[in-house]
C-alpha cells in the first residue's frame, strides 16, 4: 500500500467562511487522502465552528476524501464530555485525543490521536486491543523509536511531518491572558491570529505561538528529510497540520516526495519557498543526535 | 470525618525520615534513573535504600509509594518493568504509574498490587478515570492541577476510586504529561527522561548588572540587582507578545498552597493530599509535612485550620490556590 497523506484538524480559530474556502480547495485540488475535522483545542469554539465543520465534512466526502472526526484534546467538564459524546457517537471514524474518548470508543475501530501518550509497544498493543486501528505518534518520539514501533505495530502508524507542532495543552487560556482577559470572558481573541500569537523572549527571539489554551512551536515542522526512512520502516500515514498558507501546494510536495518523483532536498526547497519567512525545523523527533539540545536551537 | 491522608515527597533517605517523623501517612519516591519524573542528579533511591525506606516507614506506620511515572522507551521496557518488580519485591505499598502499557504489565504481573494513577497520565474526567480503574484496577488517581474543588466533588461522586490532589509546592501550568516545552528547547522531557527544563541546560549570565537566566537557547527571565531569581522553568518565564511588554506569559512564579481549602477538600471526598517536592531537602519536607499534619488533624476534628505559616518557603514568596478556587478563570 502506498503511503497516505493526511491533513490534521485546524488547530486555530479560523472563521467559518475561511474554513469553507480552505476545505473547498482541499477537496478539489489537494493530494490528500484523509482529512481530520473538528475542534481539538477549546470547547468554547465549538458552537462557532460546528456548522463549518459539517459543511467541510460533506464537501470533502463528495470529493472522495476520507473524513475522520477529531475529539477535544483536554476533556475536563460536563460541557467537554457532551462535546466528546457528540463526536464519538457519530457514524464515521473518530480520532480520540483524550483517554476519555478511548473509553467511549472501546470495541469499535478508531484512530488514537497525537494528544494521547503512546510511547511503546505495550501501549500500542493495549490500544489495538481496545479497538484502535491507527495511532498518531506523539511528536517527541525519536526516529529510532518510531521505526521500532512501526516495524511490529498491531496498528497503522501515523506521524506528523509538517506544520507548527503542538507542544502543550492547558486548562488556562494564554491568549486571553495575553490580552488581559479571563478565559470566561475571552472575547475569542484567539481568532485574531491566523497561526497563533507569537511570544518572544526578553531578547526578542521568537519562542512559542499561543493558540488559546494550546502552545505551539514557532518553526514549522518540515520532515521531508526523514520521510523516506520512515516509510521504509513501515510508517504508512503522514500528517500535515493546516497552516495559513497554500496547503494544496504543500500537499503536492509531500505527495511527490512519497511517490519518489522528487528527492528530499528538492522537497525541502519547495516547502521553504511556500513557507516564506516562517522558520522551518526538523522536529522534536528527528535530527538531534544524543538529544543534547532541543529543536528550537536548530530551526533554520 | 476521616482525616485527609498526607502524602509527602522524599528525594533522599534523610527526607523520608523527616517526612515520617513529621507524621506523613505515606511517602512517595522513585528509583535513581529515568523511570521516574524527578530524575535529578543526587536524588532518589537505589534498591537497598528502598528496602531501608520501607522498613523505616512501616515501623512508623507510614506507607511507601514508588513512582514509575515516565513513559517506557520503544524497544526497551526493561528498566521500567524491573522498577515495578523490584518495588513489589521490596515491599512498597503502592505503585504510581502513568503509561498504559506499564499499567497493563503491572496489573497482570502483580495482580494484588495497589496501583495509583500518576498525575502524568492527566486523567481529568470521570470516563478517563473509570477506564484506568476498569482496565487496570487502579485504586487511586492523582488529579491534574486543572480542576476546581466543585469539579473534584462531582468527580468523586462519579468514580469508584480514591482521589489524591496536590496541596503544596510547585505547580505545572500545562496539562501534566502532555507538555513538550522542555523537549522543544532542550531535547529532554518529563515523559521520556523524567526532567523538565533540566539543570544541565540552565545558564546564569550577568548583563549590565542584571542576572539573566537561560534554558538552552531560550532566555527565560532577567532579574534586576537584589531581585530574587527563581529557577528558570520554561513555562514560568517572562515573554512578550506583539503590542505588549514582557510579562509572565503562562503563570506568575507562585507556589500552590491549599491550606485554607482543607475542609472543602474533605467535604469534596478527597482521600489524600500530596505535597510536591522530591527535589527539596529534609528540612523543607519535615516542616511542610508537620504544618499539614497539624492543619489536617484540626480540620478532621472540626476545628479551625491553623495558618500553615509557610510563606517563606513558597516559590517567589507568593502562594496560590491554583485551579481549585478558580481565580484565574
Amino acid at each position: 500500500m502506498s503511503a497516505r497523506l493526511t491533513l490534521g484538524p485546524v488547530l486555530y480559530h479560523w472563521p467559518g467562511a475561511e474554513r469553507d474556502d480552505f476545505y473547498a480547495r482541499i477537496a478539489d485540488e489537494a493530494a490528500i487522502d484523509t482529512v481530520y475535522l473538528g475542534e481539538v483545542v477549546c470547547a468554547k469554539r465549538l458552537p462557532i465552528v460546528g456548522e463549518a465543520t459539517e459543511r467541510a465534512a460533506a464537501r470533502l466526502g463528495r470529493a472522495g476524501k476520507a473524513v475522520v472526526a477529531s475529539t477535544l484534546a483536554l476533556v475536563m467538564d460536563e460541557g467537554d464530555l457532551a462535546a466528546l459524546a457528540e463526536v464519538a457517537d457519530g457514524e464515521g471514524l473518530v480520532e480520540a485525543n483524550d483517554v476519555a474518548a478511548l473509553a467511549r470508543l472501546a470495541g469499535r475501530p478508531h484512530v488514537v490521536g497525537p494528544f494521547v501518550n503512546a510511547y511503546n509497544e505495550a501501549t500500542l498493543a493495549w490500544l489495538a486491543a481496545n479497538g484502535a486501528s491507527r495511532v498518531v505518534l506523539p511528536a517527541e518520539l525519536a526516529a529510532t523509536a518510531i521505526a521500532t514501533l512501526a516495524a511490529a505495530a498491531p496498528v497503522e502508524i501515523e506521524v506528523q511531518v509538517f506544520g507548527r507542532l503542538p507542544l502543550a495543552l492547558s486548562a488556562r487560556c494564554y491568549h486571553a491572558r495575553a490580552h488581559g482577559l479571563a478565559k470566561d470572558g475571552c472575547r475569542f481573541v484567539c481568532g485574531e491570529n491566523r497561526e497563533g500569537l507569537v511570544a518572544t523572549t526578553l531578547d526578542g527571539t521568537p519562542f512559542v505561538a499561543v493558540n488559546g489554551t494550546q502552545t505551539l512551536s514557532v518553526p514549522l515542522l518540515e520532515a521531508s528529510a526523514e520521510i523516506g526512512a520512515l516509510a521504509e520502516a513501515g510508517v504508512g500515514w503522514f500528517r500535515l497540520w493546516p497552516q495559513a498558507l497554500d496547503m494544496v501546494a504543500v500537499a503536492t510536495v509531500y505527495r511527490d516526495l512519497l511517490d519518489r518523483r522528487i528527492e528530499a532536498e528538492a522537497a525541502h526547497s519547495r516547502i521553504a519557498a511556500i513557507a516564506g519567512d516562517r522558520p522551518l525545523g526538523r522536529g522534536l523527533a528527528f535530527g538531534h543526535e544524543g538529544r543534547s539540545e532541543g529543536w528550537l536551537a536548530r530551526a533554520e | 470525618m476521616s482525616p485527609l491522608k498526607i502524602v509527602a515527597p522524599a528525594g533522599t533517605p534523610a527526607a523520608l525520615e523527616a517526612a515520617v517523623a513529621a507524621g506523613a501517612d505515606a511517602v512517595y519516591l522513585g528509583f535513581r534513573d529515568q523511570t521516574n519524573a524527578r530524575n535529578f542528579p543526587g536524588l532518589n533511591f537505589d534498591r537497598d535504600e528502598l528496602a531501608a525506606a520501607v522498613a523505616t516507614a512501616h515501623a512508623a506506620g507510614s506507607a511507601v509509594y514508588l513512582a514509575v511515572n515516565t513513559y517506557p522507551e520503544a524497544g526497551d521496557p526493561g528498566p521500567w518493568r524491573r522498577a515495578i518488580d523490584d518495588a513489589v519485591a521490596l515491599g512498597a505499598d503502592a505503585l504510581i504509574l502513568a503509561d498504559i502499557g506499564l499499567l497493563d504489565y503491572a496489573c497482570r504481573r502483580h495482580p494484588g498490587m495497589r496501583l495509583h494513577l500518576s498525575v502524568q497520565a492527566a486523567a481529568s474526567s470521570a470516563p478517563a478515570i473509570r477506564l484506568y480503574h476498569e482496565a487496570f484496577g487502579v485504586r487511586r488517581v492523582v488529579l491534574p492541577r486543572v480542576l476546581t474543588v466543585a469539579r473534584i466533588a462531582e468527580l468523586n461522586a462519579a468514580i469508584p476510586v480514591e482521589t489524591e490532589v496536590f496541596a503544596f509546592g510547585g505547580l505545572c501550568v500545562m496539562a501534566e504529561g502532555r507538555c513538550q516545552l522542555s523537549a522543544y528547547v532542550t531535547g529532554r522531557s518529563p515523559n521520556r527522561d523524567g526532567v523538565c527544563s533540566p539543570a544541565s541546560h540552565v545558564r546564569y549570565e550577568t548583563r549590565d548588572n542584571w542576572l539573566v537566566t537561560r534554558v538552552g537557547a531560550v532566555t527565560v527571565d532577567a532579574f534586576s540587582p537584589g531581585e530574587a531569581a527563581g529557577y528558570p522553568t520554561l513555562c514560568k518565564g517572562r515573554f512578550a507578545v506583539a503590542g505588549g511588554g514582557p510579562g509572565y506569559l503562562f503563570e506568575e512564579p507562585t507556589s500552590l498552597d491549599v491550606g485554607g481549602l482543607l475542609p472543602a477538600l474533605m467535604k469534596a471526598g478527597v482521600t489524600a493530599i500530596k505535597i510536591e517536592g522530591r527535589q527539596r531537602g529534609r528540612a523543607y519536607v519535615g516542616r511542610v509535612t508537620k504544618a499539614f499534619r497539624r492543619a489536617v488533624d484540626s480540620a478532621a476534628a472540626g476545628g479551625p485550620v491553623p495558618p500553615l505559616a509557610l510563606d517563606d518557603v513558597t516559590e517567589g514568596g507568593r502562594a496560590t490556590t491554583g485551579a481549585y478556587a478558580r481565580a484565574w478563570r
